[in-house]
């Protein structure tokens, strides 16, 4: 086996699993709290990465001589608020007046707004890939005979920085608290005088918000984005949340890692494994064999309690 | 009215003559549709068929054990695949329709099993997003199997299927039958109808018999239903297998009429448009499905007609593809029928009562 490729796929994987963790966070984060799949999410950081795109082009267009992470970075903070009020009208308008219906129905406005935003998304951009130009410089460097760009190295840093401040809001603060408390009983939690509904809404809106975050890094990564980018990353990201333990923060992040990782090696090393009889083109499948092997495996996911039918 | 309706059902002969004219103007149907708007008619009504037997089998899966299933296009991607494969010049292989119609139905079904057993035993969300999965899994493998061995032929699809044959009646040409001249459209509408009347009324039987009533307990209360001596990981295993199978039936048709597969016909959308039609119309409550069904069938085509003559009066040309405008419909009215009327356009009697009190 080759040391330098074994490294490279692990880069990759780390830079994957980032992504996956910070969409992970926002999947988990709500089950957390409501013990409900919001399916929308995959959407909203699709969105976010649209919006980023779309700013950024704008600003350049604008103020030509602003150099290139200047705009990534006001793009990506114009994409924030837009993604955080995208989460809250959501949960106002399809969760909300459903929280004490049959389970089946909050799934089905789930799907219903995920489709809408899909193709409001395809109105307003259309069903072409956009390019997304490289804002940060992406020369490759050499880390110990592995390659690594500016726009990777990047978003592992912001992502562990939100991640490290998302878990500072969770467990130092007072805000953090109510949002712990409403997790664990809602109507104790209301008693003791928590805003439920309030909290609920701003657990939207930082699941979003990290969404946006996670939407621009992933267009920044490939390079494109698009439509339709938003179903395939929500479903991995869901599959990362799972596998860490759905609702669980830690577990989010390690099961988006791991995840990363599984997905970056599987891809590098299936064609040698199976004798070329299965290329790369089946990277996507992974997420999926690893949701399965869990669900048989141990349901509560890596770091998760026990998940059983809430009666 | 109400009175007049009951005071009908009540009389054996008029409801005899009443499902005599049903049958009378299900039988000219084609005849009467492709004099008015042409062949192409008839086989958007063909198509509505297929979908009241898609709607009914997730009907069974969604509407009676209410388990949310988002990949059901799958097995109709099996369904399919199947006939595909093993009647066309692509593997050389003909098999006929009465093997592969039972055929394809048991496969559809072992998927379904297999699909189901892990996730059964876990909560309603988690299968709905491994069943989203799944239906994408399905579609990749469709895409990517072409390589090192062709199998599926890959994104081109497999054509020059074996129209569906009889012994040596085939259904791909028109035939002459007493004096009349009957299109293949024709004859593959007729074929349709059997069966989805079949289906219609298998569900019909299903969901008043002893399984039937165990699916209704099991999504108004697992637990409940456990504590009364349901099987329920069973129960639910046979819901999914059986609506598997008629998804399995339904697409087995579909290669065969079409002539034609690729994974294009199966994606994601498929699956969010069958299950639009059963909620939509009432979901466990099988006349609204079937109404839901022939709607929403009904509805691209509507739409060449109304909306894109509409923008192009408007706007001197097509600004918004109708296809994007079905789904953002689509999508819309998912939330505003749980929003608003949780139990569809068209509800059981049952139902509004609970949903009333």
């Amino acid at each position: 086996m080759d040391w330098e490729i074994l490294l490279q796929q692990l880069l990759n994987g780390l830079v994957l699993g980032s992504v996956y963790s910070l969409v992970a966070l926002g999947y988990t984060m709500v089950y957390g709290v409501l013990g409900l799949i919001n399916f929308a999410h995959g959407e909203v950081v699709m969105i976010g990465a649209l919006t980023a795109f779309s700013v950024g082009r704008l600003l350049q267009a604008l103020l030509p001589g602003l150099p290139g992470p200047v705009v990534l970075l006001l793009a990506t903070l114009a994409a924030i608020p837009v993604c955080m009020a995208l989460g809250f009208v959501i949960e106002r308008v399809a969760y909300r007046p459903l929280r004490y219906a049959p389970r089946l129905a909050p799934l089905i406005t789930a799907i219903g707004v995920s489709i809408l935003l899909q193709h409001i998304a395809m109105l307003v951009w259309g069903r072409n890939y956009h390019s997304f130009p490289q804002y940060l410089s992406n020369e490759p460097f050499n880390v110990l005979g592995a390659s690594l760009t500016l726009v990777q190295v990047v978003i592992v840093v912001v992502a562990v920085a939100m991640m490290g401040g998302l878990m500072l809001l969770v467990h130092r603060t007072r805000l953090g608290r109510a949002m712990r408390a409403t997790a664990e009983n809602q109507s104790i939690a209301g008693l003791m005088g928590v805003d439920i509904n309030a909290i609920i809404s701003v657990t939207f809106i930082i699941g979003s918000a990290l969404g946006a975050v996670a939407g621009v890094m992933v267009a920044a990564n490939y390079g494109v984005t698009h439509y339709y980018m938003g179903f395939l990353l929500g479903l991995k990201a869901f599959t990362a949340a799972v596998l860490g333990g759905i609702g669980n923060l830690g577990g989010a992040v390690l099961g988006g890692l791991l995840l990363g990782m599984i997905e970056s090696l599987g891809a590098g090393y299936i064609g040698d494994l199976t004798g070329g009889v299965f290329g790369s083109n089946y990277q996507d499948v992974f997420a999926f064999f690893v949701l399965i092997i869990v669900l048989v495996m141990r349901p509560s996911g890596l770091m998760g309690e026990r998940v059983a039918e809430r009666a | 009215m109400a009175d007049w309706l009951t005071g009908m059902k009540r009389d054996p002969r008029a409801r005899w003559l009443g499902v005599a004219l049903v049958a009378l103007a299900l039988g000219v149907l084609p005849f009467v549709v492709g004099a008015a708007g042409g062949r192409g008619w008839v086989r958007i009504v063909d198509f509505a068929l297929l979908y009241v037997m898609l709607a009914l089998g997730l009907n069974i899966v969604v509407g009676f054990a209410g388990l949310l299933d988002l990949g059901y296009i799958a097995f109709y991607a099996v369904g399919a695949y199947l006939y595909a494969l093993l009647a066309s010049p692509h593997f050389g292989v003909h098999l006929p329709f009465w093997v592969l119609l039972p055929l394809g139905a048991s496969v559809a079904g072992v998927f379904g099993v297999l699909l189901g057993a892990p996730t059964l035993k876990l909560r309603g969300d988690y299968l709905a997003i491994v069943t989203l999965g799944f239906g994408e899994i399905i579609r990749i493998f469709l895409n990517n199997l072409n390589a090192p061995v062709n199998i599926t032929n890959g994104p081109q699809g497999v054509n020059m299927i074996d129209p569906i044959a009889f012994g040596g009646f085939s259904l791909g040409h028109t035939h002459r039958i007493m004096g009349i001249e009957v299109p293949s459209v024709h004859l593959y509408y007729y074929l349709f109808l059997a069966l989805a009347l079949s289906v219609i009324l298998i569900s019909l039987r299903l969901e008043n018999s002893r399984i039937g009533r165990a699916w209704v307990a099991i999504r108004e209360d697992e637990i409940a239903a456990k504590s009364m001596g349901i099987n329920t990981r069973n129960i639910k295993l046979l819901a999914f297998a059986m609506g598997a199978t008629f998804g399995g039936v339904a697409g087995g048709l579909f290669a065969g009429f079409q002539g034609f597969v690729s994974p294009e016909s199966f994606i994601l959308m498929e699956s969010i448009v069958v299950l639009c039609m059963v909620v939509l119309g009432g979901m466990g409550h099988i006349p609204g499905v079937i109404l839901g069904a022939v709607l929403l069938a009904a509805m691209p085509e509507l739409f060449r007609h109304t909306i894109v003559p509409l923008q192009r009066e408007l706007f001197g040309r097509i600004v918004v593809d109708p296809e994007v405008v079905r789904m953002l419909l689509f999508g819309l009215a998912l939330v505003l029928v749980m929003l608003f009327r949780p139990a569809g356009i068209w509800p059981s009697t049952t139902r509004k009562r609970e949903l009333a009190s």
